[in-house]
């Protein structure tokens, strides 16, 4: 990235990196409420960098589940970032050494907005921006969120746990275009619901990925296969429009 | 073994694990991922989990389904995303809408 003035595509990551950037604010503080320490906070947002996942990860500790619980909700929902990165290696072909780093700054945002133009000089630009401007301001605001949690006392008081429902609410809306999508989560919310009550903490979550991905099995010979769940087109450009 | 060291190991390993999926796209040959049925599962799976996370936070109390203030700030966030308020926005609109109904002795 050498210095020039900023191109369309180099804009649009900034923007995006400052919205999404901004956001660590509200993982920073709900994962000091779900009882990490700020470490612990710091180290999921340097090393671990995928929002869905993080929040995954403090949700399900938050609602008293354990840590492999916790693992394995942050894992499989970090499972879309395998099929960004094979799509981003097709596009773009870093070089060898440069993968490393290319997969870790691999998320939505990253993958929207190369997704989102239309030559390879630009979707390359836009997906280097976006992906370590998002990594530098999410990790900046992920600190200020947990020290201001911190500060905040009693959680509830503050709505925090009102925080998190809005938080993956947000985080699965744009995933919604269509009936099919939608049938699901409400399957998915369904099960969770009657498994509350029958399994241990953070296992209704683990039973609701086994049904959504049987769904997925499933559904895939009747519909199109480019269709709903097809990262890098509908469902990040709808996250790029939103960032 | 300390919760805290246990909970540090868990936090690590998470991370190991999200970073090596990650990798897997850029070093598995593309024809291996670039199945339609692989791309639908994993599309599914994320949608399923978000939607199961949205409910857990909202309706779980421990292992009992509680009615409370999160409840209104589920509906919150719906009128905040539909009205196509941005992801903080929505998270404050969450916030308020349960810390608010609280106040009022609600939930």
């Amino acid at each position: 990235m050498r210095l020039e003035s900023p191109t369309p595509a180099v804009r649009i990551a900034l923007s995006v990196s400052v919205a999404t950037g901004l956001y660590g604010i509200s993982f920073g503080a709900l994962s000091v409420a779900a009882g990490l320490n700020l470490w612990q906070t710091i180290a999921l947002s340097a090393l671990m960098f995928t929002g869905g996942s993080q929040f995954a990860f403090i949700g399900v500790l938050a609602g008293g589940g354990a840590g492999l619980a916790a693992f394995g909700a942050a894992t499989l929902l970090g499972v879309r970032n395998a099929i960004y990165g094979m799509q981003m290696n097709v596009m773009l072909r870093p070089r060898r050494a440069r993968r490393f780093l290319a997969a870790h700054v691999t998320i939505d945002e990253s993958i929207a907005v190369a997704a989102g133009q239309s030559e390879l000089t630009e979707a390359k630009r836009g997906f280097w921006w976006a992906g370590l401007g998002v990594f530098a301001l999410w990790n900046v605001f992920t600190v200020l969120g947990a020290v201001l949690g911190d500060a905040l006392g009693d959680p509830a008081v503050w709505g925090l746990d009102g925080a998190a429902v809005a938080a993956f609410l947000a985080l699965l809306w744009p995933r919604l275009k269509s009936r099919d999508p939608v049938a699901l989560a409400v399957v998915a919310a369904v099960v969770t619901i009657i498994t509350i009550p029958v399994v241990p903490s953070g296992v209704p979550i683990m039973i609701a990925a086994v049904v959504a991905g049987l769904w997925g099995w499933l559904g895939s010979g009747r519909s199109a296969p480019a269709g709903d769940a097809a990262p890098g087109t509908s469902e990040t450009e709808t996250e790029g429009e939103r960032a | 073994m300390s919760g805290e060291t246990s909970l540090w190991i868990w936090v690590l390993a998470a991370c190991a694990a999200a970073y090596c999926i990650k990798l897997v796209g850029y070093l598995v040959p593309a024809k291996v991922l670039d199945n339609p049925r692989i791309v639908h599962v994993a599309g599914a799976v994320t949608i399923g989990l978000l939607a199961s996370l949205t409910a857990v936070n909202t309706f779980a109390s421990g292992a009992e389904i509680a009615f409370d203030a999160r409840v209104g700030a589920l509906i919150a966030a719906g009128i905040a995303l539909l009205l196509r308020a941005p992801f903080l926005v929505v998270v404050i609109v969450g916030a308020a809408a349960a810390a608010g109904l609280r106040l009022l002795g609600i939930g």
